[in-house]
């Protein structure tokens, strides 16, 4: 069902002129952000030390409040380091920039501006003349099978409409990397199933490295070459999982005895960090075999 | 079978007739409440009329209050008269001038200061000892401050408009979601891009409200400046009808100031929803 929607727009569409060269590699070296200051700060990381390949897809998956938000926001340049470095194809992080694509939890697409005008911002911004951009942003969201919404207003879209247009807003600047703050959190099974689906897709045609935060564990193993698992505040790395599923992922994955593997050693990472403020689920109870018929929690 | 056709007809009927039934009570409802609240304004009326054609005194002197007759006739003259009409229009410019230049200031100096912390610290302390002075105040000063009595007016209209609309554009700014900001600058967005783009209609809910609210206290500011200080306009003419002791023209003044400042409030709102075809709820373009 994903595959059809993106499909659809796939043949004629190119954004070819790719370098042959992948980029978007990311270092993040000893990066500590802390917010407040003396008495009252709080170390939201703390020295976190990550490499990621170019065009690779990344989790980061932990519990709320553990701080991987943050480092989103490190990455895109808008929060900053109290240490550390952080460098994006060797150039360091200072500011936010049209490289590194940001897709939010919800509610961040302009709601003065209309679909078409919200995917154009990027290369409003850049000059360029408004017919090419018009004509860029209206591919784009066939591309995501929006084309006949260009003209309304994000509010009068679903959740899941409005994040392919954050999407779509984003890919429109062809950024190397793209970054996702729980992007999916606030859609429906059945949405949200679908939207992955699509941004697969998408990765896969535009071959950008993606950070994706999530506190799904599904979601994480389901669409990453790697997960990293983040700790409870102050967030560190606690450790990486490398997810060597075949690709293309499709939903029948979510079920499989692999999958349910790799679900379960995220989840006992996951559940020594919570197991200790959630007194009801602790890794004790839960079955030691690994068992095959277990769906989802 | 027949029988069961039957009753099924006499159910359908009967439920027709009910629907018609809540219907009819339904219009028969709406048309008591549209007459009650006529007859309440008719009411108002004749005993205005009544209490002014035989000077009542009941605490309130109706002794030199005019008859709604007399308003009438008045109404009647005004329109054919050219005194009124320059009035009204020596009004209009004063409100428009005035409300122009604090709409351009309060919404420029309140976008700033809702952006930058040191624009606040900056422009922020004086305007704050100047803001609870309020406009009328300000009439005696102004009237020194300007050569002519034309622009100490258009200053009071000013002052009038100009804090409710510099308040509202600041909080406007403040109170957006800031990940609009990090957004905006993710997809290449300049600090003046953020202004144009982001800033400004983002607090434009908040700004309509201001320059509403503005309308209003210019208005308010402006008839008092004058009754006071003017020469023409809708103030000065209901004043000047006092001092000659054209009483019904003073009522006439008071209509023309609150038709006046009904249709500028109308303007405006008509204008926001102009502005942000996106804040209807619900509503399409």
């Amino acid at each position: 069902m994903a595959d059809a929607v993106v499909s659809s727009g796939r043949k004629n569409m190119s954004f070819g002129d790719f370098d042959d060269k992948l980029t978007g590699a990311i270092r993040i070296q000893k990066a500590s952000i802390s917010f407040g200051q003396g008495k009252n700060a709080v170390e939201a990381v703390q020295k976190i030390e990550l490499d990621i390949k170019p065009g690779e897809f990344v989790s980061l998956l932990g519990p709320s409040g553990c701080g991987k938000s943050t480092l989103i926001g490190a990455i895109g340049g808008f929060t900053p380091l109290t240490s550390g470095q952080i460098g994006v194809d060797g150039e360091s992080v200072k500011k936010p920039g049209p490289d590194r694509g940001v897709v939010f939890q919800q509610h961040t697409l302009f709601p003065w501006k209309t679909v078409i005008a919200n995917v154009e911002f990027g290369l409003k911004m850049r000059g360029v003349s408004k017919n090419e951009r018009r004509e860029k942003a209206r591919e784009i969201l066939v591309h995501v099978g929006l084309e006949e919404f260009l003209h309304h207003y994000p509010d009068q879209l679903s959740g899941g409409m409005q994040q392919r247009v954050s999407l779509a807003r984003v890919l429109v600047n062809r950024p190397r990397v793209l970054l996702m703050d729980e992007p999916f959190s606030a859609l429906d099974a059945q949405t949200r199933l679908q939207v992955q689906g699509m941004l697969l897709n998408l990765w896969h045609e535009f071959r950008m490295t993606v950070v994706f935060v999530t506190h799904d564990i599904d979601e994480a193993v389901y669409l990453s070459d790697r997960v990293v698992v983040i700790t409870r505040r102050p967030g560190r790395i606690k450790a990486q999982v490398p997810v060597e599923l075949e690709r293309p992922r499709v939903p029948r994955l979510l079920t499989s005895p692999d999958f349910m593997k790799l679900k379960r050693e995220c989840m006992d990472l996951l559940l020594e960090e919570t197991g200790a403020t959630l007194g009801s689920l602790r890794t004790a109870e839960l079955p030691k075999q690994q068992n095959e018929e277990l769906v989802a929690i | 079978m027949n029988q069961s056709i039957q009753l099924e007809e006499t159910e359908l009927e009967s439920f027709a007739a009910l629907n018609a039934a809540k219907d009819v009570s339904r219009w028969r409802r709406r048309g008591w409440t549209i007459l009650i609240r006529i007859l309440s304004l008719l009411l108002c009326v004749s005993f205005w009329q009544v209490a002014s054609t035989y000077h009542w005194n009941l605490g309130i002197r109706f002794e030199f209050v005019p008859t709604p007759t007399e308003v009438f006739h008045s109404v009647a003259e005004m329109v054919q008269s050219p005194k009124f009409v320059s009035n009204v229009r020596s009004s209009l410019f004063r409100i428009f001038a005035g409300f122009f230049i604090a709409a351009v200031l309060g919404i420029g100096l309140g976008l700033l200061v809702g952006r930058f912390k040191l624009a606040g610290n900056i422009l922020m302390p004086p305007l704050e000892v100047l803001r609870p002075i309020p406009a009328v105040a300000w009439i005696p000063l102004a009237i020194l401050m300007f050569a002519t009595a034309e622009e100490s007016m258009v200053y009071i209209t000013f002052i009038g408009a100009f804090f409710p609309i510099l308040l509202a554009t600041i909080h406007g700014v403040e109170s957006l979601d800031p990940r609009y900001l990090y957004a905006s600058q993710t997809l290449g967005a300049g600090p003046r891009d953020i202004f144009r783009e982001v800033l400004l209609p983002g607090a434009m809910p908040s700004i309509i409200t201001g320059l509403s609210i503005g309308m209003g206290t210019s208005w308010f500011s402006l008839v008092t400046a004058e009754m006071i200080s003017g020469q023409f306009g809708v103030g000065y003419y209901t004043w000047e009808a006092y001092t000659l002791q054209n009483y019904p023209d003073i009522v006439l003044g008071m209509i023309t100031i609150g038709v006046l400042g009904m249709g500028s409030s109308y303007l405006i709102k008509k204008t926001g929803y102009w502005l942000m075809p996106w804040f209807r709820p619900g509503g399409k373009t």
